[in-house]
């Protein structure tokens, strides 16, 4: 019997051992994944240089050519003032990422404990659940007069803001992935003689985190999303701000500039949030290979 | 073993069971009776509907009873009006499997005697690993239950309800889902332990060799409403294997099981073919 079963458990062994990220990145580069990303980026860029650079075509030759665009971001002294060497471009993207950050760890904390006590009792989910569907549908946009009249200052307001559009999306994802937990995992737990804490902790919230981390994916898009809304109508500084400021003062390549640096932040946030994901659901692993 | 060993007697007497969703008026149950010696394997047959798992749900404590009542060591377990409490005492092995994926396998099979205060963390890994490696399971405590096979996880599953050294183990269907080669292994690991340490077993199934390969006691039960049509003893010697499965006493008790379930099976399909209409 065991000789029977001993080559089932090896490989499988063999299989969870993660390989070392030497290997792993000859194994991507020997896919066709990269080269398909490359080539994408490139073809997006030299539509962009024949659009506008070479072709002039109509209503493309006011725009910043690609070159220009590029010339003025590397530049150590910019026309406009702004590129990879000066200070006040890093002073807009910490404005930016400080608020960004700060509602959206807030939004995480709130909108999962909220959710979970959704999905965990009944009597809080019936006084809560129409008042949150109500409230989700409304765009940030039309909240922005009410978070001026309620929040003091300059920078609550925008934060308030960018917390509210994360906040609402994460309480939905973790309600629906509470509810999502087979009830076949409460009753093992249960007979297993689990306490409420230790259900709370080892069954819901770990039950939860596959719908949880796709909410907060979600959540991390829409906090972009507002705070550039909520920067162009009342910052002071910011990416968003800057966008309109730099379209104001017809400054069109750091304009473009800054633009390309909301999209690399917003590429690179919710890259962190799916590896921390990933991290903490290893378990997951293999349901995701599709093996 | 011995003080642990004579506990487990199970006694079911009258049991009732209506579901009532709107006025419908099921009746799962009806005045079911038997009772398991302790340390008895004890196997319920019985056609789809037949309230084999309404039954096994009471004795666990996740659904109530409406007449009657079940009793383990004299104690009550069910009875109307009794709100239903599980407990370590009685462990369920689920049919469609209930190892928490997000955590591994040691995890798993140690959490119950740890969250009940009765094990160290140390003391239940050694003898997780000890168990683990008693069912062929060496070297998968760190794997997550994902990537495990089917007769892998229905033993890691055994071997968590084991860890509670309950009074009564209860076994949902749990090899329903196997293909025959990986079922008859687990089936004889299964038994292998038992003949180790005979514990009280309730197991339910619907595959008749299945139930006469395990059992000392085979309740046969009829289509809803569910009754004790049956109770049929099993005296197969033990240690079993695959070689008793053609055996002329074996084939005999087979028949004479098949036969009081053909006709409820029978009427089963035809109450659905109706349903179906």
């Amino acid at each position: 019997m065991a000789q029977v079963l001993a080559p089932v458990v090896k490989a499988d062994v063999a299989f969870r051992t993660a390989a070392p990220w030497t290997i792993r990145i000859r194994r991507l580069l020997r896919s066709s994944r990269p080269y398909y990303t490359v080539l994408g980026i490139g073809l997006f860029f030299l539509s962009w240089y024949l659009l506008v650079d070479i072709f002039k075509v109509w209503r493309f030759r006011e725009l910043p050519g690609l070159v220009a665009s590029i010339r003025e971001w590397v530049n150590p002294d910019p026309t406009y003032g702004v590129s990879l060497f000066t200070a006040e471009y890093y002073a807009h993207i910490w404005a930016s990422v400080y608020r960004v950050v700060s509602a959206f760890v807030i939004a995480t904390f709130l909108g999962i404990a909220i959710g979970v006590l959704m999905g965990w009792s009944r009597i809080f989910r019936g006084l809560t659940f129409p008042i949150l569907e109500m409230l989700r549908p409304i765009p940030i946009l039309a909240w922005i007069p009410l978070a001026i009249l309620l929040l003091p200052g300059r920078e609550a307001p925008i934060i308030g803001l960018t917390f509210l559009a994360a906040f609402f999306v994460t309480i939905l994802n973790t309600l629906l992935g509470v509810r999502s937990i087979d009830e076949v995992y409460f009753r093992a737990a249960r007979s297993l003689g689990f306490s409420e804490t230790a259900i709370l902790f080892d069954v819901i919230i770990p039950g939860a985190m596959p719908y949880i981390f796709v909410g907060l994916q979600i959540a991390m898009g829409a906090c972009w999303f507002s705070l550039v809304a909520s920067e162009i109508v009342s910052g002071q500084a910011g990416l968003g701000y800057k966008v309109w400021e730099t379209y104001y003062y017809v400054q069109y390549e750091t304009m473009v500039i800054v633009m390309a640096t909301l999209g690399l932040l917003g590429y690179l946030s919710s890259a962190l949030v799916r590896i921390a994901g990933n991290r903490l659901m290893r378990w997951r692993a293999r349901l995701l290979a599709g093996v | 073993m011995n003080a642990a060993g004579r506990a487990g007697a199970l006694s079911i007497r009258n049991a009732g069971k209506i579901y009532d969703p709107e006025g419908l008026h099921v009746v799962a149950l009806e005045d079911v009776s038997f009772d398991t010696q302790p340390g008895e394997f004890c196997v319920v047959v019985g056609p789809s509907g037949c309230g084999k798992t309404t039954l096994l749900n009471s004795i666990a404590g996740f659904d109530r009873l409406t007449s009657g009542e079940i009793l383990l060591d004299g104690g009550v377990l069910a009875r109307p009006g009794k709100p239903p409490l599980p407990g370590s005492d009685r462990m369920v092995v689920f049919q469609q499997g209930a190892l928490f994926p997000w955590k591994t396998v040691l995890w798993n099979v140690t959490c119950g005697p740890i969250k009940q205060g009765r094990l160290g963390k140390k003391t239940a890994e050694v003898e997780a690993r000890g168990l683990l490696a008693r069912v062929g399971l060496k070297g998968i405590e760190d794997q997550y239950p994902g990537s495990l096979s089917g007769g892998m996880k229905r033993r890691v599953e055994i071997v968590r309800a084991l860890m509670n050294e309950p009074k009564v183990l209860l076994l949902d269907e749990p090899f329903r889902a196997l293909d025959a080669l990986t079922k008859s292994v687990v089936q004889e690991f299964l038994l292998e332990l038992f003949d180790e340490a005979p514990k009280t077993i309730f197991f339910i199934t619907h595959d008749i060799e299945e139930a006469i390969f395990l059992a000392d006691m085979v309740v046969v039960m009829t289509t809803r409403p569910g009754r004790v049509l049956k109770t049929i003893a099993i005296d197969i010697d033990r240690p079993r294997d695959y070689r008793v499965l053609t055996s002329e006493r074996f084939v005999r008790l087979e028949r004479e099981v098949r036969e009081a379930i053909h006709d409820e099976a029978r009427k089963a399909f035809e109450a659905g073919e109706r349903e179906l209409a």
